[in-house]
Parts: structure tokens; C-alpha cells; sequence
């Protein structure tokens, strides 16, 4: 069952949330054993919460729009009570003493959280493999990755675990696991969801974004977690239309362009053929298809790896042993910080820091921050020119399909290049989502992204929900 | 030594050489406001430690700052008042550890900060120039454990968080001070425009204005800087003026002595009234300053500054001016210390009530040092009238005035309260000749002369009179009697 089919089963009393909770709980414990989807799997709290809806709809409330819907949790989203690591030992033993926004959002709108889902260490990595827990297979495969760094959330949703899950998108980490998973993923527009409770890997890039199953479910979460938050300063303050209202409006007239700079070189030939197979679908929709070009895309990568490290060694900052997580003593404070943060942080984190720390030292700030924030205004105005010309653009959302859990581990840059065509869209603040569209000669699924001007949602859930009827 | 030294003003300069103090300042003034820069928890001195606490003062994954409008606000009335140019803002990140600093960075302002390019105005007339007025927050505080509470020797240490978070205004001067004495009345300056405009209390005693000073030397008539170096922990005034000239004499005696300044961070101990090296500028921290991603720049409206401009007090540069035109030939020292009492608003009802102005500025500076409790203008007035008509001597106006500050009321009331109704004349004079015929040698030696004699009499008089006599008519009896 979808999302919005067990929404609809839940407020019209036809099944209890109960037994839709029990049901997916009793998957998870069947099966996640072997995906290791779940860093924490929240059965009594999940149970409890389920049966408070079903006594609701029995008083004859309305528990919301995703009444009785398990969701799945990336373990950076803070949960009161229930702890959340960003799969880090750093965090250990640290449960946060407040929700999220969107975990609030999700509450208020009925769904059930089941459980926080493994993910690479604070967010860094493109397969979740660099996670202190151990790496999350693909369902698909399960010798394969399930990419990364929202790997967690991405399987449980590929697996059955949960219709819905979260997860956060700083460079891709929404769409390529969930173009590697073969489910849908979506990385809103900066500032449409708010951050208030994401622990923060890059804070200009993160956004918290759904996995789900179809095109529906996906927009239907989406209207419930964007909106204004007081919280986030970042967020943006007008309230946007429900996607879900005109997700059936279809891409007839509408202006796509084939992204050159994203879909040609490194693109792995079945994927390729998988993009040109959407295109064609798009065209039989009434959509007119041109190639469209972004010059600076290609610097996108490579100011990415400059601008996220260099936030995040500030945001990392903070996990020092000093309040809360992990404490590994010292005979001065700064030993004991030392000693905690080697201890605490895996080798991609303190790759990152160093790089980061680098690029912010005095007498580097000019060369390599300065200039990797001027690429990024490069890149947002070649985008904007874009703009003029179409209402979305399409490209592969991953340049080839799950690669074997161990193969990119040894070479960071190989890894990098998984985010090649999903960085550009965070350093403009755009939307984006990728959508499974079949699978390539390996016989994994392929996922196409579509991205769209900032706030574009509601167009680009119409070509997605094109996409998906096509298949 | 090489021949960079050389270089170092002052080094190798004759013995005679004569030395100019440079003093520049940067101070921290606490705002004002009801809550934390960031987050709602509240802006509150003391309070047990960490209670005045939330996620985002905490720093906890997860939390995100969301300014205080107030204290933009509060910001924008300091820049306004030390004439600074209001210009779009933006909050960088200074990174540093330090355990208590929740986040291993604070929010400040860096290059684009949002005050700029001011001067505030001493007593004298001199202008300082101000660099910039930026918003930043406060850190938490460390207590050290053990081993006297030293960090090197302690045990352990706790840190309090009620701190962290709390809105500063931080107001970098030029250095253009010249004197430990100018440093001074800088900070007094200072300290009174920020309680005038609403922004800080302004207490150094509590923390909530802390100065740190760059103290340097040079020969007069150098038109070089020398190298500086910084104080910290100057908790009030008067330690502000013997840091300063503690310092400006240490580093005069090491380049008379042919020791070059190295540029460090110096600690003022109140105890044995030195500074100490803290660290040198090699040690210093490399902040990594960025722009600070989770708030966007600040770019107030002009209608909104022109509404903050609309609604700020007199400052006391205006205020002194006003007391002057009233007040013409009373020290401009006095002046400002009126005002710096804020009793300036008494002192010019009391002289537009009639009262003369010299006479009313010397109870203010001399006699209402503790407040003005429950005086009132027209109090101060008549009393000041009384005075003038003889009705009161200095000595039972000081007393009537204890009592007006203490319970109000007219001083007619208070001085037949304490028995101080003026004599008549006859009564006075009937005495007089009563002593006169009593003392007949020392009148007689007064007759010839002998100023002392005077003195003599008027204590007699004051004796029979429990001190109610006015000693100014009694010399005017007695020089009339003398003929």
C-alpha cells in the first residue's frame, strides 16, 4: 500500500493504524537484518503512537493526511527521547531534547515514525559506507551500495520497510540513493522545508526532502513538511500551493531541456539510454524537449567540495566532549578535545574538516572559499539565463547504477564523482527529484532527475508523475 | 640586536626622551534586551547556572539562530548616538574552540559589520573617532575548580551557559586617546550614551561593559604607532586608568631600556596592580572567519532607522551643551559630572525655578553624590533661595538637603524641623553686643586688627546659637560694631 492509500484506509476507519504499523514493523524485523536499513527501530514508541491515532479516528477526529503512515527517520533528524547519531560515535549515548520541525509536521499530519534510518557519518559520503554502525545494502542487491549518504532511508522505502522516509539532500544525498534504490526522492527548494532540528552537515546546502514510492506519496509529504518556520531563518516565508493538487495537470507546452554539461561525459551508456527514454516520454506528453546548457555546471563539483567541507568543519565544531556525546579524557581541555574528536569522527568527517579548515585559513580563504562562493554565483546565473528558456531541465540523476559495496572506498575522488550531476542543484538552491525510470543492463534501477526553478514544485511533480505513468 | 630594531619607534631615543601614551579601546557592552541574540531563553544576570538555557543557546545539533529584532534595534540606537553610518550587515562565524563557547564558533560581524565610521565627543570637545559597532554574542562562563581557581591548576572546571548567547554590541575606537586620564573619560562617555539611549545598564562591576585596551608608546612627535599590546580584565574605571598607566610606563621603561614591545595579550591584575604577558601574536587564533550561513543579511529600512532616530533621548554631548547654557560659568568637569548623574534634568528645573546656578551645581556634584532620592527640582530651588537670603548657612543647607533626599517635602519644613529658622536680626545683634561686653580683651585686639579675632566671635555666637546663626551676618555685626 501507498502512502496516501493508507492514509485514506486510516481516516475512513477501514484499517487501524495499528495494524498497518505491526505489519511494516514485522517486514523490518524480517528482513532489515540483511539491509541494515535502521540505525534504531522505535517499535513500542511506533506502536503506542498508532494506536493514539486509531483511538482518534474512533472519537471521530481526523488524525491528518498521513494518518497511520510509517515513516522512516534519517538519524540526523532530531527525535526527542530517541537517539540520533548521524551515525557518528561522536554522538554516542546523545538523544535530543526536542523534535525536529518536520518530525513535529509529521506528527501533526498522523504518520507514525518507526524508526532512524543509517546513513553515512554527519552526511558525508555518496553510499553509506561511512557509517560507524556498518554500511547499508541495496535491497536490489544487496551486494551492491544503496548510495549514499541518505542510504538508510532510501532502502527502507526500496525494501517495504516504510512507504515514507526522510532524508537530507546536500549534494545528492536524496536523489542518488534514491535513483540507486529505484524510488522516488526529493530535494526541495532551499528554504521550502525547514532545517530547525536537521543536524547540520553544510548548512547553504542541506534541505530535508521525502523517499517514497510514487510520485503521490512523494507529493503528498511534501505538503505537509514545506512551509514557513519561524525557527529557520533560512525558510522561506510564504506558504506555496499543495503540490499534490496539480500533480495530474501533465507537461503538455511545457519547455524541457536535456541538461548537456550533466548528461554527456562519465554518463554510463544504459543510463544514458534510460534519459533519452524519459525525454521521449515527456515529448509524447506534449512537452517540448531542447538541449539546454549550463557552462559553469562543470566547476559545480568542484566548488561544492570546497564550500560544504568548509562549513562543515565550523558546524562540527561543536562535538568537542565538552557537553554531551563522547568524552575521551585528556590532561588539559584541549587534549581532551583532541582525543575526542579522533576517537569520534570516521576518516571521511576528518578528511573533510581538514579540507574545510583549509579552505578558511587565513591567507587560503581568498583562493579556495572565496572563489569556490564565486563559481556558485556563476553557476546560479548561468542557471537563471537557463531559466529564460525552459521550466525544467532533465539529466541522469547518478552517472551509472549501485556500484558493489567496498568498490569506490579506497578512492575519494571516484566517490565524489557520484554527485556530479546532483551538486549543481544545491549550490543554486533549486528543486530537484530523481525518478526511478527502469533499470540499466545490470538490471538496477536508473533514476531520472528533474530539476526546476526555485519554488518550481508543482511543474516538476507534473513531469514526474508523467514519467511514472509512462512506465 | 639585528637592525630590525631599528625599526622599533622609540628604541635607541636620548634619555630625555619625552613619551606619548596611545590608547585605543574596544568595548563590550552587553544589550539590553528581554531574551538572547539568538534564541528566546532570557537575558538575565546570575540565576543558577544553566537555567537561562535552550537548544540554540546550547549550540545542539540541530538548533538554529534566529536574530532578535530588539537588538537590532538596540545596535542601531548605539550607532546613531555614536554617529555611525547604518550600513547592510551580515553575521560571520568566528571559530575558535573554547569550552565555553557552545558552538566552537560565535555569530559576530566581520567585514561588513553594522555600524561604521562614528566619533563620540569627550567633555573636553575631543573627538574620538569609532571604527565600527557590531553585534555579536556572548560566550558562557568557565569556573575552574581547584588550584585557586587558576585553569592550570585546576581540578576541574563547570561551565555556566546563562551567558552564552547574550546580545553584546561591540564598539572599536580608533586609537586616539592620549592619557590613561582620556582613557577614562572615553569609557565614562561611553557608558553614559549607552544607559541614555536604553541599550546596556552599563554595569562594568557585573560584566555587562567590559573593555579591552590597546595601550602603546611613542616619542612625542612621532607620527608612527608603536607596537601594542592588549588588556584584558579591566573591571571598572579606576582599574581602566591604572592598567593604562602601569602599562604605558612598562613599556616606556623596556624601550629606555633598549627592549623592543612584542606585540601580546596582557592580563591586568587588580591585586598587584601590574599586567601580565597572556600570549604573544604568534599564539593568536586563526578565526576562520565566513559568513554565517543560517541567517540572512541584515539590511534594516530606512523608515525604520529614521522611526529608531526619531525616538532617541538627548545624549549627553546635548545635554552638557543645554546645562552649559544655563549654567555658563560652572567647570565644565561639573557639567558633565551632572550629567554623567543624570541629575542635568534636576539641575536645569531647579535653575529655571529661580535657584542660582552655581549654588545648585555645587550640591549637585558635592552633596548628591548617593542620588537625588526624593528631591525635587523646586526643593533644590528654594533651598538654594534660602541660602541666598541668609536664611540658611552652607552647613544646615547640607543637613536640610540629607533630609529632602531622604523623605522630600519643601526645605521651609525641613529646616524648622531641625530648628534651623533663621534669626532675626535684632536677636542676632542684641548677642553680638552680649559678647562684645563679655570678651572685652578679645574685642579689643579685634578692634586693632587681629583678623583670628573674628573666628572667635562667630564661634561664640555659633555656641549660644547651637550653629543656627548665619556666620556671614555675624562678621557684618561685628565689623559695623567696630565703627
Amino acid at each position: 500500500m501507498t502512502a496516501v492509500e493508507i492514509a485514506a484506509a486510516v481516516r475512513s476507519g477501514q484499517r487501524s493504524a495499528r495494524s498497518v504499523v505491526d505489519e511494516h514493523l514485522d517486514v523490518i524485523a524480517g528482513g532489515d537484518a540483511d539491509i541494515h536499513a535502521f540505525n534504531l527501530v522505535a517499535a513500542a514508541q511506533a506502536r503506542a503512537r498508532a494506536d493514539e491515532i486509531d483511538g482518534a479516528v474512533a472519537a471521530g477526529s481526523d488524525p491528518g493526511p498521513l494518518a497511520g503512515v510509517p515513516v522512516a527517520l534519517k538519524d540526523n533528524l532530531c527525535t526527542r527521547g530517541l537517539a540520533t547519531t548521524c551515525s557518528s560515535r561522536i554522538l554516542e549515548g546523545w538523544a535530543p531534547p526536542y523534535d525536529a520541525t518536520v518530525v513535529e509536521q509529521l506528527h501533526n499530519a498522523g504518520a507514525v515514525v518507526v524508526g532512524k534510518t543509517n546513513m553515512d557519518e554527519f552526511a558525508m559520503g555518496s553510499s553509506t559506507e561511512n557509517s560507524a554502525f556498518g554500511p547499508t545494502r541495496n535491497p536490489r542487491d544487496t551486494s551492491r551500495v544503496p548510495g549514499g549518504s541518505s542510504g538508510g532511508s532510501a532502502a527502507a522505502v526500496a525494501a517495504g520497510f516504510a512507504p515514507v522516509a526522510l532524508g537530507s539532500d546536500t549534494g545528492g544525498s536524496i536523489r542518488q540513493p534514491a535513483a540507486l534504490c529505484g524510488v522516488v526522492g526529493v530535494k526541495p527548494t532551499y528554504g521550502l522545508v525547514s532545517r530547525y532540528g536537521l543536524v547540520a552537515f553544510a548548512s547553504s546546502l542541506d534541505q530535508i526532502g521525502p523517499f517514497t514510492t510514487t510520485v503521490a506519496d512523494a507529493a503528498a509529504v511534501l505538503d505537509v513538511i514545506g512551509g514557513p518556520d519561524a525557527r529557520d531563518s533560512t525558510s522561506i516565508s510564504d506558504s506555496q500551493p499543495p503540490v499534490s493538487d496539480t500533480l495530474a495537470d501533465g507537461v503538455d507546452g511545457l519547455r524541457v531541456g536535456v541538461l548537456a554539461e550533466l548528461s554527456g561525459n562519465g554518463i554510463a551508456p544504459d543510463v544514458a539510454a534510460r534519459l533519452q527514454a524519459a525525454v521521449g516520454a515527456l515529448e509524447s506528453a506534449g512537452a517540448r524537449v531542447a538541449e539546454a546548457s549550463v557552462p559553469a555546471a562543470v566547476y559545480g563539483l568542484s566548488a561544492y567540495y570546497l564550500i560544504a567541507p568548509a562549513e562543515a568543519s565550523s558546524n562540527l565544531a561543536r562535538y568537542d566532549g565538552v557537553r554531551y556525546g563522547l568524552r575521551v579524557d585528556g590532561s588539559s581541555t584541549p587534549d581532551m578535545n583532541t582525543a575526542t574528536r579522533s576517537a569520534g569522527f570516521g576518516d571521511e568527517v576528518k578528511r573533510r574538516i581538514m579540507i574545510g579548515t583549509y579552505a578558511l585559513s587565513a591567507g587560503y580563504y581568498d583562493a579556495y572559499y572565496g572563489k569556490a562562493q564565486k563559481v556558485r554565483t556563476l553557476i546560479i546565473n548561468d542557471f537563471a539565463s537557463v531559466w529564460e528558456q525552459f521550466d525544467l531541465l532533465v539529466s541522469p540523476t547518478s552517472p551509472t547504477t549501485a556500484f558493489s559495496l567496498g568498490e569506490r572506498t579506497a578512492d575519494p575522488m571516484a566517490m565524489y564523482m557520484s554527485d556530479v550531476c546532483t551538486v549543481p542543484v544545491n549550490l543554486t538552491g533549486q528543486a530537484a527529484m530523481s525518478v526511478p525510470y527502469g533499470v540499466g543492463d545490470d538490471g538496477l534501477p536508473v533514476g531520472v532527475q528533474i530539476m526546476a526553478p526555485a519554488l518550481g514544485e508543482p511543474v516538476m511533480f507534473r513531469a514526474a508523475a508523467v514519467l511514472e505513468a509512462s512506465l | 640586536m639585528g637592525a630590525d630594531s631599528l625599526e622599533v619607534p622609540g628604541l635607541g631615543a636620548p634619555p630625555d626622551t619625552e613619551w606619548e601614551t596611545v590608547v585605543g579601546l574596544e568595548v563590550h557592552a552587553e544589550l539590553a534586551t528581554e531574551t538572547k541574540l539568538f534564541s528566546a531563553s532570557p537575558n538575565r544576570f546570575g540565576g543558577d547556572p544553566n537555567t537561562h538555557i535552550d537548544p540554540v543557546s546550547l549550540g545542539l545539533p540541530g538548533s538554529l539562530p534566529v536574530l532578535n529584532e530588539k537588538a537590532v534595534e538596540l545596535a542601531i540606537r548605539v550607532g546613531l548616538a555614536l554617529n555611525c553610518r547604518i550600513q547592510p550587515s551580515v553575521f560571520a562565524r568566528k571559530n575558535y574552540f573554547y569550552p565555553d563557547m557552545p558552538k566552537d564558533f560565535q555569530i559576530s560581524q566581520y567585514d561588513q559589520p553594522i555600524n561604521v565610521d562614528g566619533w563620540l565627543e569627550l567633555p573636553s570637545g575631543k573627538r574620538v573617532g569609532i571604527e565600527r559597532a557590531h553585534l555579536e554574542e556572548d560566550t558562557g562562563k568557565t569556573v575552574h575548580i581547584g588550584g585557586g581557581g587558576r585553569i592550570h591548576e585546576a581540578g576541574y572546571s563547570l561551565v555556566d551557559y546563562n551567558r552564552a548567547g547574550v546580545p553584546l554590541i561591540e564598539i572599536v575606537g580608533h586609537p586616539e586617546l592620549r592619557s590613561a586620564e582620556e582613557a577614562r573619560q572615553y569609557v565614562a562617555e561611553l557608558r553614559s550614551i549607552l544607559v541614555a539611549v536604553g541599550a546596556s545598564d552599563g554595569k562594568m562591576e557585573e560584566g555587562s561593559l567590559r573593555v579591552d585596551c590597546n595601550v602603546s608608546v611613542r616619542p612625542v612627535g612621532s607620527d608612527r604607532l608603536g607596537t601594542r599590546c592588549e588588556i584584558k580584565n579591566v573591571n571598572s574605571l579606576r582599574s581602566l586608568g591604572r592598567a593604562v598607566e602601569f602599562e604605558a610606563r612598562r613599556q616606556i621603561d623596556q624601550l629606555t631600556s633598549g627592549q623592543p614591545i612584542e606585540q601580546q595579550t596582557r592580563h591586568w591584575n587588580e591585586d598587584d596592580g601590574r599586567t601580565h604577558a597572556l600570549r604573544s601574536k604568534e599564539e593568536d587564533y586563526d578565526y576562520r572567519y565566513f559568513p554565517e550561513p543560517d541567517l540572512l543579511p541584515l539590511d534594516p529600512s530606512a523608515e525604520w532607522l529614521e522611526q529608531i532616530r526619531q525616538a532617541l533621548p538627548a545624549l549627553p554631548r546635548d545635554r552638557r551643551l543645554r546645562l552649559t547654557a544655563a549654567a555658563p560659568s560652572v567647570d565644565i568637569d561639573h557639567i558633565a559630572l551632572a550629567v554623567e548623574r543624570s541629575m542635568d534634568e534636576l539641575a536645569l528645573a531647579a535653575i529655571s525655578g529661580g535657584g542660582a546656578a552655581e549654588r545648585v551645581m555645587t550640591h549637585i556634584v558635592q552633596n548628591l553624590a548617593d542620588g537625588s532620592g526624593q528631591l525635587t527640582s523646586e526643593a533644590l530651588s528654594d533651598l538654594v533661595g534660602m541660602e541666598q537670603a541668609g536664611e540658611l548657612t552652607a552647613t544646615q543647607a547640607k543637613k536640610v538637603l540629607a533630609v529632602l533626599v531622604e523623605s522630600g517635602g519643601s526645605p521651609q519644613d525641613a529646616a524648622q524641623t531641625l530648628g534651623f529658622e533663621a534669626m532675626d536680626t535684632g536677636e542676632l545683634e542684641s548677642l553680638v553686643d552680649s559678647l562684645i561686653a563679655e570678651h572685652a580683651e578679645e574685642w579689643s585686639r579685634f578692634c586693632d586688627g587681629d583678623g583670628k579675632l573674628t573666628g572667635f566671635f562667630v564661634g561664640q555666637v555659633m555656641k549660644a546659637t547651637q550653629g543656627r546663626a548665619d556666620g556671614k551676618a555675624v562678621t557684618q555685626i561685628l565689623n559695623s560694631r567696630r565703627g
